[in-house]
C-alpha cells in the first residue's frame, strides 16, 4: 500500500509538531482511497488531549466534527499522525497497542535528528508494517 | 427504521441494538470501535442496551491515541 501526501500538508503537519513541542503533536488525514493506494487531501490539526510530551490522543468529540467535516468535502479518513519529539519515527509499543484501525494509515513524524523524519505505517494481520510514503 | 450510518441513510428493522447494528455493517474490529449516537458517544458496555429510533445518526470511531 502506498500514501501520497503533499509537501504543503507535510509542511502543515510539521509546523504543527513544532509549534507543539515540547509535547506531541497529533491530527487526522483524509483523502481518497484508490486501488493501488491512497491520497491525502486534507490535514486536520488537532489537539493533544493528553497535552504530554510522551503520549496523545484525539479527543473524539474532535475527531466527530473532522469526520464530519471530511464527508462534506466528499473525503474519507485515512488516518492519523503524532510527532515524537524525542524518538525516532517507529511505532512504540503503546502505539502498536492502541493502532486498532486496519483501513488506516499511522503516519510517524519524529523531531529527534537534526533533520526531521516521517514515515508511514499500517496494520497488517494485527502486525504494524511500514508503507511506502510518497510526497509530492 | 431509517438511520443515517456514517452519514449514510439505511432501512433497519425495529427493535435493533447497536450490538446487532455493529455486527450488520461489519464493522472491523468492533471491540475497540468507539459509537456515537446523535453525537452523544455511548459506552461500549451499553451497546447492547442501546435501540437507536427511526432518523438517529450513528457513526462508528476507533480511538486515536499512542505514545513513544
Amino acid at each position: 500500500m502506498t500514501l501520497v501526501l503533499k509537501k504543503t500538508d507535510y509542511a502543515l503537519m510539521l509546523a504543527h509538531a513544532r509549534r507543539c513541542l515540547p509535547e506531541e503533536a497529533c491530527g487526522l488525514i483524509a483523502g481518497r482511497r484508490a486501488e493501488d493506494g491512497k491520497r491525502v487531501e486534507k490535514v486536520y490539526l488537532t489537539a493533544n488531549g493528553d497535552r504530554s510530551r510522551e503520549h496523545f490522543s484525539i479527543d473524539p468529540q474532535e475527531q466527530l466534527g473532522a469526520v464530519k467535516d471530511m464527508r462534506a468535502r466528499g473525503l474519507v479518513p485515512l488516518g492519523n499522525f503524532h510527532s515524537h519529539p524525542e524518538t525516532p519515527a517507529r511505532p512504540s509499543p503503546e502505539d502498536i497497542r492502541l493502532a486498532r484501525d486496519p483501513s488506516a494509515s499511522y503516519l510517524i513524524l519524529s523531531l529527534a535528528g537534526p533533520e526531521p523524519e516521517l514515515k508511514s505505517f499500517h496494520l497488517e494481520s494485527d502486525l504494524i508494517r511500514e508503507e511506502e510514503l510518497i510526497l509530492v | 427504521m431509517r438511520l443515517i450510518v456514517a452519514g449514510v441513510e439505511k432501512e433497519y428493522a425495529d427493535g435493533l441494538s447497536l450490538t446487532r447494528l455493529i455486527e450488520l455493517e461489519k464493522v472491523a474490529t468492533p471491540q475497540y470501535v468507539t459509537v456515537s449516537l446523535n453525537d452523544a458517544f455511548v459506552e461500549s458496555g451499553a451497546f447492547p442496551d442501546t435501540f437507536p429510533r427511526d432518523g438517529d445518526s450513528v457513526e462508528f470511531l476507533y480511538f486515536m491515541g499512542g505514545g513513544r
